[in-house]
């Protein structure tokens, strides 16, 4: 090994990735980051100093030993690498592209208090991607349990979640409404962020975990919860069915053709492929100009899949300021690249009606942030006199989601008052063998959020039907010497590679 | 491919009642039992196909199978009209979805169906019949060689009235002048259950406006996911945005705004077009060469 690394001998830039230009991106629905090569990820690896504090391990919502792998990386064991994140996670190629780094592993990482900080989810998306393309899986050694468990959603908690109780010998039947597995990975995430074919290949290794995927089938509708854990005979169930039901403002003009929501217009686009309309049969009209409301990581997804769907002119309306826009940095520096405009303290209005039921404009004021709401942001405050308009065909509203009533519709479980699922500590709902996590209890948040509260849950699970909890290597001190309470050397964790 | 669901969605019988409307009957043993009278599924034919939701004209727990009543209008619906035979499957079939109709303590009822409407209002007759209430059944066509499930009607009918645009079955008129029939027969109507194409509903809760006799009609606005997830489905009532998919598909017809609905299922009418003109030229294709 090489002598011990200090903050001076380490590559002083962090590595860049490579990113197709954005005006020739913002065309094609390619992705736009191309991921590290061999070479890029070798010399990244080394800007990792292997401290003794790791808090990027703390900083991550799942505790991926992330020096460890790193340190495979450097070593060019990629496969060991693999090994490492699989021990922790099981989509890194996802979780690689679409976590916020730069609030979690990388936001505390040590190098950052003095250089930008490792690029930890280049890194991870490298090795997982290299997985992807080298066919590696690592089914672990599974010791039936004999119980049997029901996922409700097949998005990132309910993904996590059956992994974690297929893991512990359970039989796992995973139930998606819609025709795909994948939850907002395949429906939200457009593909120049998270390819689909990334997506399947997550979804393939949960099935050869011997989790099974029942699509189209609507929890509440066809059969309810209580059903689920008395005549059907599943000894618990987990709710991840996020959190759906799109905001609108109830400004006028909301219900003219031509304005709709960041999740229709995404579900169309992605999940439909209402992008390669007329050879997929759903379509999607969104004319020459756009405006999209709001400021989040969904509010990029649209403005980007506008511009892709070849919008002249794409817009984005917030009432705050850029430093409160609540998207990851890089994704409000892409959709800047690729041309978006952006309205910062405009507040809309109105919808304005073209006559014939379409949109003609949206009339919107400036604004000035004043005092810290209830939220700890500046509220806006109306300027006088600055009201203008902004012409345009499409008015997409990305500010938000309220709960879903399904569940809530169709079954006795306690909900808030906002009408997401109410649970304890241990995420246990109100009925017995129940639990609930992700956006449907929390309201919307990110993947690896939900992916966290997945795994939570299967941990409380896990002792409700007193199983063996094999994942206190997260929770305990990161002492590398056991995992899933075991001595290194004798896991019961077998690799294979499956072709 | 990623895992699927192993159930095919067997089509096991169909009938074409005319050129255009055509009923398929589907297996799915589990939404057979779970279906209730106002519920509606989402069907997928094929993998580029669209979401196209479908409300429920028949079910039947002992066969294992949902019944669905298609009109032939779009590219969808004729592409499925022209290839799904007994033994085929459809691709995905999503359902029962939305809230079941509210059957009430009425003991008097009139369930009125147009068009494509007649099938999914059967339920609903059948349900307040085994229920003991009088039903009286209102069935709207445009002329006589569109009607079908005359038989079904009259087996949980009190009353029977069938109404034709041209006269050439029934009484000459729209479901609206059956109503009036049927109201000036009967002083103790409770209840009307409206189901048809926009503007038909709209008649129909006009006519019971004045006279306070509480009616409920189905929606049928565009949709994608049928879950409440997209919004796409929002409709009008009492000033309010509901969703279809989850609030409805049945309102209280005095406070829906159908203006509203009317506008809004001519969302994509320029897409549909060029689809249908798309998909008739391809089709034409072949049968020119052969």
């Amino acid at each position: 090994m090489a002598k011990k690394r200090t903050i001076r001998t380490i590559p002083q830039e962090r590595t860049p990735m490579t990113e197709r230009a954005p005006l020739e991106r913002a065309r094609t629905f390619d992705e736009v980051a191309c991921g590290y090569t061999l070479e890029q990820a070798l010399r990244e690896s080394e800007r990792c100093l292997r401290c003794p504090d790791e808090p990027c391990i703390r900083g991550c919502p799942v505790g991926i030993d992330i020096p460890g792998f790193i340190a495979r990386i450097g070593e060019s064991d990629l496969r060991g690498a693999y090994d490492v994140l699989t021990d922790t996670t099981l989509l890194p190629a996802v979780c690689g592209r679409v976590c916020p780094q730069e609030t979690q592993c990388e936001g505390v990482c040590t190098v950052g208090d003095t250089l930008e900080p490792v690029a930890i989810g280049r890194l991870e998306r490298f090795v997982g991607d290299m997985a992807i393309s080298e066919g590696w899986s690592n089914i672990p050694f599974i010791e039936p349990s004999g119980k049997k468990v029901a996922i409700v959603g097949s998005g990132p908690a309910g993904m996590a979640c059956a992994a974690d109780m297929a893991k512990a010998g359970c039989s796992v039947t995973v139930y998606e409404a819609f025709q795909q597995p994948g939850g907002v990975l395949r429906y939200g995430i457009p593909d120049f962020r998270l390819p689909n074919f990334v997506v399947d290949q997550e979804v393939e290794k949960l099935a050869r975990l011997g989790i099974t995927f029942r699509c189209n089938t609507l929890v509440g509708r066809l059969f309810t919860v209580e059903r689920m854990v008395t005549e059907m005979g599943f000894d618990a169930v987990f709710i991840g069915v996020g959190a759906g039901a799109p905001v609108f403002t109830g400004i006028g003009g909301e219900s003219l053709n031509g304005v709709l929501s960041a999740n229709e217009l995404l579900t169309r686009c992605n999940l439909m492929r209402a992008r390669d309309f007329p050879e997929y049969d759903t379509p999607i009209a969104i004319g020459r100009r756009v405006v999209v409301v709001g400021a989040g990581n969904t509010a990029m997804d649209a403005l980007r899949v506008c511009l892709r769907l070849g919008a002249e002119s794409v817009s984005c309306v917030y009432r705050r300021s850029r430093a409160e826009a609540p998207a990851r940095g890089e994704e409000l520096h892409h959709a800047e690249q690729e041309g978006v405009r952006f309205e910062w303290l405009t507040d809309p209005i109105e919808i304005l009606d073209d006559g014939k039921r379409g949109v003609r404009a949206i009339r919107c004021r400036r604004v000035e942030l004043g005092e810290a709401d209830g939220t700890g942001r500046r509220r806006p405050v109306a300027v006088e006199g600055s009201e203008f308009e902004i012409p345009c065909d499409t008015v997409v509203f990305a500010i938000g989601t309220s709960a879903n009533p399904v569940i809530g519709q169709t079954s006795k479980l306690a909900l808030d008052d906002r009408g997401y699922i109410k649970v304890d500590e241990d995420l246990a709902t109100s009925m017995a063998g129940v639990f609930a996590g992700g956006d449907i209890v929390t309201g919307a948040a990110t993947v690896i959020e939900a992916m966290g509260a997945g795994r939570k849950a299967a941990r409380a699970m896990k002792r409700y039907l007193g199983l063996r909890d094999t994942d206190g290597v997260y929770d305990d001190a990161q002492d590398g010497e056991l995992l899933f309470g075991i001595a290194d050397g004798q896991r019961n964790h077998a690799r294979l590679v499956v072709a | 491919m990623p895992p699927q669901d192993a159930s095919s969605y067997e089509i096991v019988s169909r009938e074409d009642f005319s050129d255009v409307t055509y009923l398929l009957e589907v297996r799915h043993p589990e939404m057979a039992v779970a279906a209730r009278p106002g519920q509606f599924v989402i069907v997928m034919a094929h993998p580029r196909g669209e979401r196209i939701p479908l409300t429920l004209a028949d079910f039947d727990p002992g066969r294992g199978t949902i019944t669905l009543v298609v009109q032939a209008v779009g590219k969808t619906t004729r592409e499925m009209q022209r290839d799904l035979r007994v033994g085929s499957s459809l691709y995905a079939l999503i359902g029962p979805m939305g809230e079941p109709s509210h059957i009430g303590p009425a003991k008097k009822v009139v369930c009125v169906g147009g068009g494509l409407g007649v099938a999914p209002v059967y339920p609903q007759a059948r349900v307040y019949h085994e229920r003991g209430a009088y039903v009286i059944g209102v069935i709207g066509f445009r002329n006589k060689d569109l009607v079908f499930w005359e038989d079904k009607f009259r087996a949980v009918c009190d009353e029977f009235i069938v109404c034709s645009d041209d006269g050439s079955v029934g009484m000459k008129g729209l479901v609206t002048a059956g109503i009036e029939v049927a109201l000036s027969r009967h002083s103790d109507i409770e209840q009307l259950i409206a189901i048809g194409p926009p503007v038909m509903m709209r008649g129909c809760a006009e006519v019971t406006r004045q006279r306070k006799i509480p009616t409920v009609v189905s929606l049928n606005p565009i949709m994608v996911d049928g879950t409440g997830m997209c919004g796409g489905c929002r409709v009008k009532v009492a000033d309010r945005i509901r969703f279809a998919c989850v609030d409805g598909p049945e309102f209280d017809a005095h406070q829906v705004d159908f203006d509203d609905l009317m506008f809004r299922l001519a969302r994509f009418k320029p897409e549909e077009k060029a689809a249908l003109e798309r998909w008739q030229q391809s089709c034409r294709m072949p049968a020119a060469v052969s």
